[in-house]
């Protein structure tokens, strides 16, 4: 047993927060006691039946778990190769896989005792499902958001305001996901006594990248079960989206011990060779930003870069440290995909399985449009469909010169 | 020199009864050449130690001033390459005055830290602050640096316990910078009394020189924390002068650099007679 231990994907990080060279805590000293603290909680929440009940009744009662696991039987005639399914996250309360992480979070920060939640947001699901946890624990919530990802995603912003937050829009540099990021960062850093910072993706300090992760870890073990219980067997290959990478890790963790394919869909914005994507593996290299080292867009100087992607969830320029690792063991496949070809995938589905997908998803649906047609019919294919494309509608009309 | 400037100026400002000024602008704002004047001018202005921030894109740590300095240098194609280079030029008229780096990893471990330390040293940078490398990744950064005779300044804050206090000491060199407030770079003043109290306490466990640093901004402010710390560093308020004297695309007004010195001047009246009965200036 101990030498299947050693032996699997499953054991990171070490006790330092590091995924091979990945990972880590670089944050200024200031958030360093709070940081150890949250670890601290985290480990015993890990062991407290108490909680794991709590988090498990508020995601079957409160989120509407568990999900099913689709057959997209149009989809699949369409391409002609592998079978495909749908991980339906997109039907969780709030549209999102991005719930799960934050009812995790928000009874952390109960336990911890903390009265004030604070948060970034791109695409702003991460928002909105942040947003909605405070409505729902009572707790005040301030949101940070880049005055660009304002002005592209209203509806979303809206949804905040509705729910009680307070959105702040983020004017410095890029004015996106990794401004945000900061400002949220500078907050919490002035108000370390009374403030949990909910992260919306497996990145940040340590144990962020973990917790993240193993609260995201629903969306794996559920398709596990049901992918048994539908075919008898696990599947042959999974594909999923990744911006920061946590809804691909959520899926992917749970089978990375299994003889499973696993596809990681980069945003490449105008294509990985221009400077305009979000292609941190395809295009980046290591090093350090917002408490982690990972592969990130820079210059030579060392000076980050502006990310670009048509997918405002997928617009930062980092990822995960683990999809790093993962990515340099060469146990993950990380494929980029351009704006273009993800609004193609966006229409596709739309019209062919009724399902208006998430332009962060749009990017996994157009890759298995390459992938599947060479693949035998008993190829099974699971795709994670992290999220619904309403609030999408905006910026694809005007990609595609539609007035609405 | 490294760590021993460093060393050597502590001990004088000890045989002078006085604590020090320590001053923070950033290499390259608002151009390369007047930030290099305005550094060339700063120990004769006053300043003990000159903190030189390293630009980069996303100053986590820092507020408003700071951050846009660092947007503004950037925009004038500045570099850490360049950075060193400045200190390079400074170094030629002034082998007195300590110059510690402040700024973030990133673009240190792209130079590569082993080139970096050895550029930095030979270049006469004496010492580094890098504000988002805790204790927990001394081996970074700190482990190499120390063992080339740089030091690395550590910082402790007001969220800095004893045991905590212990583990930034271990490999923490030159100075103890102490962050007056829970919060960034250029906010509000902070109180005297929890700043004396908390420095009290690591006297009794460490003989390290400790800097006080975060929202000051005043020659009176500067004098007050001046009588028991044995250094005052004073950054947005100077940073905030350079801001207030150049055009929209940055050019430094004609007369930038003399207010930025004056200012300075101000501030080191404040420190070097703060210890004294009859505070002439006050």
């Amino acid at each position: 047993m101990s030498d299947k231990n050693m032996n699997s994907y499953r054991n990171s990080p070490d006790e330092d927060g590091h995924f091979g060279i990945f990972g880590g805590r670089y944050v200024a000293e200031t958030l360093m006691p709070l940081i150890l603290e949250v670890e601290k909680t985290y480990r015993a929440a890990k062991d407290d039946p108490t909680f794991k009940a709590e988090f498990n009744e508020l995601l079957k009662e409160y989120v509407g778990r568990p999900n099913p696991l689709y057959y997209a039987k149009r989809l699949t005639e369409h391409l002609g190769g592998a079978k495909i399914y749908f991980k339906r996250e997109e039907l969780n309360h709030t549209g999102a896989h991005k719930i799960n992480n934050c009812v995790g979070q928000i009874l952390l920060a109960r336990r911890m005792g903390k009265t004030r939640i604070i948060a970034e947001t791109g695409a702003g699901q991460h928002g909105v499902a942040t947003a909605t946890v405070c409505a729902l624990f009572g707790m005040p919530c301030v949101i940070y958001m880049g005055a660009k990802d304002i002005e592209r995603q209203k509806p979303n912003v809206f949804r905040m305001k509705l729910l009680g937050a307070e959105v702040i829009a983020v004017t410095s540099g890029s004015e996106s996901l990794k401004d945000s990021m900061n400002e949220a960062m500078r907050d919490w850093v002035g108000n370390v006594e009374d403030t949990f910072y909910i992260i919306g993706t497996v990145a940040g300090p340590h144990p962020y990248p973990e917790l993240v992760r193993d609260f995201q870890c629903v969306i794996g073990n559920e398709t596990r079960e049901q992918i048994l219980e539908k075919e008898g067997r696990l599947p042959d290959s999974l594909v999923a989206c990744v911006g920061g990478g946590s809804n691909a890790i959520g899926l992917f963790h749970p089978f990375l011990d299994d003889d499973v394919e696993m596809y990681a869909i980069e945003a490449a914005g105008h294509g990985v060779e221009t400077d305009k994507h979000a292609a941190s593996l395809s295009g980046g290299t290591p090093g350090i930003l917002h408490g982690n080292r990972t592969y990130l867009l820079m210059d030579d100087d060392g000076q980050i870069q502006e990310a670009h992607s048509i997918s405002a969830g997928l617009d930062y320029p980092g990822i995960g440290p683990e999809h790093s690792h993962l990515h340099e063991i060469g146990r993950v496949k990380y494929v980029p995909i351009r704006d273009t070809e993800a609004l193609e995938a966006f229409q596709l589905c739309s019209k062919l399985e009724g399902i208006i997908p998430a332009l962060e998803c749009a990017h996994a649906i157009a890759y298995i449009c390459k992938l599947a047609p060479d693949l035998p019919k008993d190829h099974l294919m699971i795709m994670g469909l992290s999220g619904r494309g309403d609030k999408d509608i905006f910026t694809v009309a005007e990609a595609l010169g539609e007035d609405i | 020199m490294g760590i021993s400037r460093i060393n050597a100026k502590f001990e004088q400002l000890n045989s002078e009864g006085r604590a020090g000024l320590v001053t923070f602008t950033t290499a390259g704002d608002p151009d390369y050449n007047t930030a290099l004047n305005i550094l060339r001018g700063l120990p004769g202005a006053g300043a003990d130690i000159i903190e030189l921030g390293m630009p980069f894109s996303d100053p986590m740590a820092d507020g408003l001033a700071i951050q846009e300095a660092s947007i503004r240098a950037l925009k004038g194609n500045m570099t850490l390459k360049k950075t060193l280079e400045m200190v390079c030029s400074f170094r030629k008229h002034d082998q007195d005055t300590p110059i510690i780096l402040m700024g973030y990893y990133n673009p240190i471990y792209i130079y590569g830290v082993q080139n970096f330390i050895e550029d930095a040293l030979a270049a006469g940078i004496d010492g580094m602050i890098v504000v988002d490398l805790p204790p927990e990744e001394d081996k970074e950064l700190a482990i190499p640096a120390n063992d080339a005779g740089m030091a690395m300044i550590h910082l402790a804050t007001p969220t800095t316990d004893q045991n905590r206090l212990n583990k930034i000491l271990e490999n923490g060199s030159g100075f103890l910078y102490y962050v007056t407030i829970a919060g960034v770079t250029g906010t509000a003043k902070p109180d005297l009394k929890p700043v004396k109290t908390a420095l009290n306490n690591f006297k009794k466990i460490s003989q390290i020189p400790i800097a006080v640093g975060f929202g000051i901004k005043t020659p009176e402010d500067a004098a007050q924390f001046g009588k028991f710390a044995d250094a005052v560093v004073v950054g947005s308020a100077i940073v905030d002068i350079i801001k207030n004297n150049i055009n929209q695309e940055n050019v430094a007004n004609s007369d930038l650099e003399v207010k930025v010195l004056s200012f300075v001047g101000k501030l080191a009246n404040g420190v070097q007679n703060a210890r004294k009965k009859h505070e002439g200036f006050l």
